[in-house]
């Protein structure tokens, strides 16, 4: 017995012993992350990293579909930056109003927002959200860190691309928050990552801002349709060449001048055309269209969310259309157009110009209700059906193949015309006019019968001829801005104000609130007038 | 016959046992021990032993809720004349109650903690172990999270000391803290422990009791405690099987196709093509008389000297809702042993659940509500949608905008999923046999549990047609969820009678370590094909760990004077280095007040203690998803690898993208302080017993997903620590022996609690105007109803507020002008909370003879509930979508709304309730044919709900009723079998 309580006496001893050396110094560090100190010594990561840069427009998370979003607060899929974009630059307008019940999505076409508005805060956590990834791969992409993390070569020379296009995209992203928002924070990668509170910067400052970053990218940049998704050279002049149609409003001073130049230079640098067909330029396979200078991409396999193309293909289709002429598997229901924007058409059939895609059939023109989708023409321009016929790679029909053309030839053509008529020099009347018509023949389909003369070539003009050939584009807003007709009783549409046939609203609305939560959490902002 | 005849050889006993005051106590027993000669005392509380060979005797009177007594005889051939004058027995006191690393007697108790044992435990269908003690303690509010079988329950311990992080207790069974991670596969992870094999389920409640688990304690522990083996007991079987019918007892109140049919006729005529002439109630259709059955096998025993206990549980269910099912086995093994003269215990526990569950699609219960009531279920068709009625545009392609048709939902899909989880504990207690006063304890223990499931859509279903091209779906998912435990500590304890002091003092580490892991899978259509693209997902198992010294200091004076300190010093990977460590403290004292002298001869009062305790307990449970930070470290800049479909085009080629996740350097774990005042008494004798509880919790450095300034990090909101809150509350509970005689007893307990909780801050600049919402809404996407804001409670309803019309009906998107700009659009307010302020319990026991008949009720009040169901189909917009109609909430025709008012404090309505949850009968049947004991058990759940609530449920978690599964009314039958 003895012998035995030793024993278990020692084994108890043992175990103890055993447990205690097993337990004790355990190491808590966690293994196997990729985090930022080793993601930029593998070369390999760096083409994924700017991928992410990219996909921060298109679509919503990590996932694909739904699931691991970037940002919180806000559905996913909703909260995707081209949807927001396209519901301040759209939803706000005559070209586009929406059926739903989405918390305040019916103030952004009645002009009742404020600074609670999901959507408008969805749309300026998503600016920076971009800009916050574009300066973390900033950050850790100079020369020295380059250095440091031994990357050489040709490799080397990708970096510096890849650096030249992150700094293209803070820049479409800064852009988008002073067109929208005004003063904005600022930070760039000089900051580091944390609970900081930005300093806020005037309209004019950040536009310069871009304008330097702009032209300190174009060494950098590839050269003009190198490489279908990148940005490239002609990307960045076009980017200027909005900015400085805009400077006016933007800084008080007009920048016609440069907007010419950079308008020739995407020009004259060659690569893109106009795509022949018109309908061409919307549909699944419109990435092998040459006229694309800057594309937001949507793919049914590889790049797939609820935002972006798959929302605005869905959701401009019900009533009596078929989801399956779209090449998709279902109408949401939502998106038509106001009667004033079908009488920008003076033949709105889509006979004669093309570019007046209207649904008509179990659709009325007037919107008597905003809630019905039956209210409205709809718009057939989006689909994600290819050239010959065929539906988009996604088998089930969800997400769609058709990019987003962010930037495109037309637009440039217009850019150029509108800035000589607004007086900028460096241009010529007659380009002006050979530019408008080249737009206006390819919306013929070769057709030179709607075609205009000098004389018809005046700015409301240019202004109804950018609503025709750019809608659902993301444009409209700051055009109408441009033109000094979004706010005020100048030019009504239905349901402007909250009032069926529209009512005059005031002038602050040229620019949308910053959102409640910023301006709480960061006591160095100061909101714009009138919110 | 054999009595008779020894009769003359051997003497007798005569006597009467009475209680302290003299009165007698029938049906007492007084037995001889060592021998079978006993009997039962009569209705004067008279017995009579006889046939007792002459010897000396120990004779035993026992009654129950009486002391036991002993009292020696010498028995000759002449009768002895005996008296027992039993006294009741202050059981509760001498209870040991299981605490953190330990156990303690109850009245040497100095914290919050309420003992539950199987004896008071829920009767009637148990599925769960939370549910044994629903309505049982004061401050526990226990609520199933929906009537699905296995559902299981949220359990909040004081309201919960969280914001965004987890609210939810730290749950230890046999000593082995297990995670609160879900198990896939299965509808809840608790569903896999079977109820029947629990002894007892202490509840830790203030800080001197929790503090010991340090970082996972803030939320209350739940100490779970499974049955044993016992010392020198025969083979005994106990089996005993309940089964089930369960019936819903409501509908959700919409309109029936008559009504139907006039409202589209008078609200909008031009969708009046789109009714049919069917008169179908869809809820009825989903519904069903659902049974189940739960058989439990038990065999404890001893071989050789080795005390053992096996069960095996077998519970199959089905739901109300068709194809709904779930399935239970369960082993549960317990050995132990006293080796070494006493001073080497070994206690082994090892669990194993298989479980198997058809996960009935609930998408039906909100299609039933909105289903077009003027169509029939079936077509005419067999060939499209499996027969099914679906909405059809012209083209007769599906309207994939439509509500589907509920029994094509139920039959279409088919998700089922198995779990197995093994939870394994050997726990060592070791005492020095050279200094008594020592011991070690060991303790070590896994958790294992694979959950695996696969998600069918048929090709032919409408849902197929919708969203899968018509080719179905199918698709697999595996988790694994593994933790590991080893703890030990050397406890000292001694008395030191000189100085009328006990003394114990106990040191200990523990580590704990959690990994999980989703295994990455593929897409495929139902016929088994490779969805075009599917790839496998990043694959990355989380692995997080603990580890943490820990220690206790237990101080008695005089039996009267009592302190308890304790310390944890937990160190987690989930943060960074210069944060891991976290320090918590506790210190609490307690009076036994009924031990001074001035006390001693007050009769009525059997005990009075005053306790009061301070402590320091912490969170750190954010799981392993924190939105933009899709890990268990959200210390880390982690670059986080996107799926397939979250790629990009460039060029010819598509690349995956990596996503700098948003961190905080700085993140560590919430702390909370928990301040606690009580007071615990008995009465007559310990018949009525209770405790009052105040207590004062403030939260600080919550773990909170909130907003940062744009710009300042890679995501617009974050996980850090921001902001505070407090709870306040008080904890009350009584139970009262109202009746103890021979044939009729009556217990009843009762308690009620009350629990405030407020947000002080949670913002990062201190600004109250700061608003997280909460709770998301159906009836458009995105929207919530719900705001985290200083000032307020947690979850407030952020509410337009309704003007009336002078009918009483609500002016349709009229709303106050609360701030009197001249427009209601900024005037969101927050209105009510989902928490009830008051809940209470009360259970009643009555025993007449071998009856027994027993009853639970529950009540809250000031819980508030947002009726998604009537608001997000309560307006005739319903009837205007293009090429389908969506059916009314009856209260549709008081409001007459055209449009929906989804945020109009119309929908926010007082769910105060009160519940029976349970009543039951038994007859006990004692022993029958000598070998076996019988007791029969009839059992109705969910007996009646008295509520001024409009839904089926006012309770529901959250305050958002949304479609809950409903709860039914369940009948049931036990028999329960000993040999």
């Amino acid at each position: 017995m003895r012998v035995r309580h030793l024993q278990s006496l020692a084994s108890v001893i043992v175990m103890a012993l055993l447990v205690t050396v097993s337990s004790c110094k355990k190491n808590l560090m966690p293994e196997g992350e990729l985090t930022t100190a080793n993601v930029y010594t593998d070369f390999n990561n760096y083409l994924p990293v700017l991928g992410k840069l990219y996909t921060a427009y298109a679509i919503s998370g990590q996932a694909g579909g739904a699931g691991n979003p970037d940002i919180q607060g806000i559905d996913e899929g909703f909260s995707n930056y081209l949807r927001e974009y396209f519901n301040m630059q759209e939803l706000t307008t005559d070209e586009a109003i929406i059926q739903w019940n989405d918390g305040t999505v019916h103030n952004l076409h009645d002009m009742t927002w404020n600074q609670l508005n999901e959507f408008i805060t969805a749309m300026y956590n998503r600016i920076y959200y971009e800009i916050s990834l574009d300066n973390e791969f900033l950050r850790n992409t100079t020369d020295a860190m380059l250095s440091k993390n031994g990357i050489t070569g040709s490799n080397l020379t990708l970096a510096k691309q890849y650096r030249a296009e992150a700094r293209f995209l803070r820049a479409l992203s800064y852009w988008h928050a002073i067109d929208l928002y005004g003063n904005v924070p600022f930070v760039t990668e000089a900051d580091q990552v944390g609970v900081f509170f930005p300093k806020q910067k005037s309209r004019a400052e950040v536009f310069s801002y871009i304008e330097s970053e702009l032209k300190a990218a174009d060494a950098d940049l590839g050269a003009p349709r190198f490489s279908y998704g990148h940005a490239d050279k002609a990307a960045a002049y076009t980017l200027l060449a909005n900015l400085y149609l805009n400077a006016k409003v933007y800084t008080g001073t007009d920048h016609s001048s440069d907007a010419i130049t950079y308008a020739k230079k995407v020009i004259d640098a060659g690569g893109y055309t106009l795509e022949p067909h018109f309908k061409n330029l919307f549909l699944a396979d419109n990435n092998k269209s040459n006229e694309i200078i800057f594309p937001i991409e949507s793919d049914g396999i590889h790049t797939q969310g609820y935002g972006g193309m798959t929302y605005i293909i869905h959701a401009s289709i019900g009533g009596n259309m078929s989801p399956a002429a779209f090449g998709v598997n279902s109408a949401w229901g939502g998106l038509r157009t106001t009667k004033q924007y079908v009488a920008l058409f003076s033949d709105p059939s889509g006979n004669t110009d093309k570019r007046a895609m209207f649904f008509t059939d179990g659709q009325t023109l007037d919107i008597a209700d905003e809630y019905n989708f039956q209210n409205g023409y709809a718009i057939t321009k989006f689909k994600n059906i290819d050239q010959a016929g065929n539906k988009g790679s996604d088998p089930n029909g969800n997400f769609v193949d058709t990019d987003f053309p962010m930037f495109r030839l037309a637009d440039v053509y217009l850019i150029y015309a509108e800035a000589v008529l607004r007086g900028g020099q460096g241009g010529s009347a007659g380009t002006a006019l050979d530019y408008v018509n080249l737009v206006r023949t390819r919306a013929y389909d070769g057709s030179t019968s709607g075609n205009i003369n000098a004389s018809q070539l005046t700015l409301p003009f240019i202004l109804d001829e950018r609503g025709r050939e750019l809608l659902f584009e993301g444009h409209r807003r700051t055009d109408l801005i441009r033109f000094g007709k979004f706010t005020g009783g100048d030019y009504l549409w239905q349901w402007k104000g909250g009032a069926l046939n529209g009512t005059s609203v005031g002038d602050f609305r040229n620019l949308m609130p910053i959102p409640s939560t910023d301006i709480i959490n960061n006591p160095n902002l100061k909101q714009n007038q009138g919110y | 016959m054999m009595s008779v005849m020894a009769f003359a050889q051997t003497g007798s006993i005569k006597g009467k046992v009475v209680d302290e005051t003299n009165n007698p106590l029938p049906g007492a027993s007084v037995s001889i021990d060592g021998t079978t000669i006993g009997s039962v005392a009569d209705a004067n509380g008279n017995f009579t032993l006889s046939g007792i060979n002459a010897g000396n005797y120990s004779v035993t009177a026992k009654f129950i809720g009486y002391v036991a007594t002993k009292k020696t005889v010498t028995i000759g051939s002449s009768v002895v004349t005996l008296t027992f004058a039993l006294q009741s027995e202050n059981t509760n006191l001498n209870e040991v109650v299981v605490i953190g690393y330990g156990s303690v007697r109850k009245k040497d108790l100095t914290g919050s903690v309420v003992a539950i044992s199987s004896k008071d435990f829920n009767q009637g269908p148990v599925t769960t172990p939370e549910a044994l003690i629903t309505g049982k303690a004061s401050g526990v509010e226990i609520t199933s999270n929906s009537g699905m079988p296995g559902a299981g329950s949220t359990i909040r311990i004081r309201g919960g000391a969280s914001l965004t992080a987890s609210n939810d207790p730290l749950i230890v069974i046999d000593g082995i803290p297990i995670s609160n991670e879900s198990i896939s596969g299965v509808g809840n992870a608790l569903s896999t422990i079977n109820p029947n094999d629990i002894e007892s389920i202490d509840i830790l409640k203030d800080a001197s009791a929790t503090a010991i688990y340090g970082s996972r304690a803030s939320n209350g522990v739940l100490m779970i405690t499974t049955k044993k083996g016992k010392v020198d007991s025969k083979l005994a079987i106990n089996f005993n099987t309940l089964n089930t019918l369960a019936k819903n007892t409501k509908e959700f109140d919409v309109l029936n196709a008559d009504q139907f049919r006039n409202v589209v006729q008078t609200q909008y005529p031009t969708a009046a093509n789109e009714l049919g002439s069917a008169n179908t109630d869809w809820q009825k259709q989903i519904y069903r008389e659902a049974f189940g059955t739960d058989n439990n096998i038990s065999f404890t025993g001893g071989i050789k000297g080795l005390p053992y206990r096996l069960s095996v549980g077998y519970h199959n269910e089905d739901g109300v809702l068709k194809t709904d099912n779930f399935k239970r086995t369960s082993i549960d093994l317990n050995v132990n042993h006293d080796f070494l003269d006493h001073s080497l215990k070994i206690d082994l526990n090892l669990k194993g659940t298989y479980t198997d569950s058809r996960f009935g699609n609930s998408g039906a219960i909100g299609a039933a509500v909105a289903f077009n009531p003027t169509q029939p279920i079936y077509s005419g068709n067999a060939n499209k949608f499996n027969g099914y009625y679906e909405t059809v545009g012209n083209d007769g392609t599906l309207n994939g905008n439509a509500v589907r048709n509920p029994l094509g939902l139920l039959y279409g899909t088919d998700n089922t999923g198995t779990a197995k989880r093994g939870i394994g504990s050997l726990n060592v207690n070791y005492v020095f046999p050279f200094l008594k006063e020592l011991q070690f304890n060991a303790t070590v223990g896994g958790d294992i549990a694979d959950g695996q499931g696969t998600n069918f859509t048929d090709a032919a279903s409408a849902v197929s047609a919708a969203n899968n091209a018509g080719k179905g779906s199918l698709s697999h998912y595996f988790k694994e969820n593994s933790s590991y435990n080893t703890d030990y500590y050397l406890k000292y304890a001694k008395d030191f009678k000189n100085i009328k002091s006990h003394f114990d003092i106990q040191a200990g580490y523990s580590f704990q370590f959690f990994k999980i892991y989703n295994r990455p899978e593929l897409s495929y259509y139902a016929d088994g094909s490779l969805v075009t693209g599917s790839t496998l997902g990043p694959n990355i198992p989380g692995l997080y760990k603990i580890e943490s010294p820990f220690g206790r200091l237990n101080y008695i004076y005089d039996d009267k004077y009592l302190l308890t300190a304790t310390f944890r010093d937990d160190r987690s990977s989930r943060f960074g280095p210069d944060n891991r460590n976290g320090y918590f403290p506790s210190v609490a004292v307690a009076w036994r007040v009924k031990q001074e002298d001035f006390l001693k001869s007050v009769d009525f009062l059997s005990d009075l203690k005053l306790r009061a305790s301070y402590g320091v307990t912490g969170q750190q449970d954010l799981g392993n998803n924190t939105g933009a930070n899709n890990s268990f470290f959200p210390y880390l800049a982690i670059y986080e690898p996107g799926n397939t479909g979250a790629g990009y085009q460039f060029g010819n080629g598509y690349t995956t993208t990596l996503r700098s996740d948003a961190y905080d350097a700085g993140i560590k774990w919430e702390t909370t302080k928990t301040s606690d005042l009580a007071l615990d008494f008995g009465l007559l004798n310990g018949r009525i017993t209770g405790t009052i509880d105040y207590y004062y919790k403030k939260t600080s450095d919550l773990l909170l997903q909130t907003p940062v300034p744009a710009g300042s990090n890679l995501s617009n909101y974050l996980y850090a620590n921001i902001g505070d809150m407090v709870t306040k509350g008080v904890d009350f509970n009584v139970s009262v022996v109202a009746v103890s005689s021979k044939d009729f007893n009556w217990t009843f307990g009762y308690n009620i609690s009350y629990n405030k909780r407020s947000i002080s801050n949670i913002s990062l600049t201190g600004d109250p105007a700061t608003i997280i919402t909460t709770g998301g809404i159906p009836g458009g996407v995105g929207n919530t109803i719900q705001v985290d804001k200083a000032g307020g409670a947690p979850n407030a309803f952020y509410v337009f507020q309704q003007v009336y019309g002078t009918n009483g009906a609500p002016l349709e998107g009229v709303y106050v002008d609360r701030d009197g700009n001249g427009s209601s659009l900024n005037d969101k307010y927050q209105y009510k909370q989902p928490n009830p302020t008051v809940f209470m319990g009360f259970n009643s026991n009555f025993t007449y003879k071998k009856w027994n008949l027993g009853f639970t009720m529950r009540a809250n009040l000031g819980n508030y509930v947002y009726n998604a169901e009537a608001a997000s189909n309560g307006a005739y917009q319903g009837l205007k979508f293009a090429g389908y109609l969506v059916n009314l909430p009856a209260s549709v025709l008081k409001t007459n709304f055209q449009n929906y008012q989804l945020f109009s404090d119309y929908y926010v309505e007082n769910g105060s309730f009160l519940r029976m949850d349970n009543a039951n009968l038994s007859y006990n049947f004692g022993k029958i044919a000598k070998v076996a004991t019988l007791r029969v058990t009839a059992n109705v759940s969910n007996v009646f709900l008295v509520t001024k609530y409009t839904g089926l449920d006012p309770e529901v978690n959250n305050g958002i009723d949304n479609n809950l599964y409903p709860r039914p009314r369940i009948y049931s039958l036990g028999l329960n079998v000993g040999f």
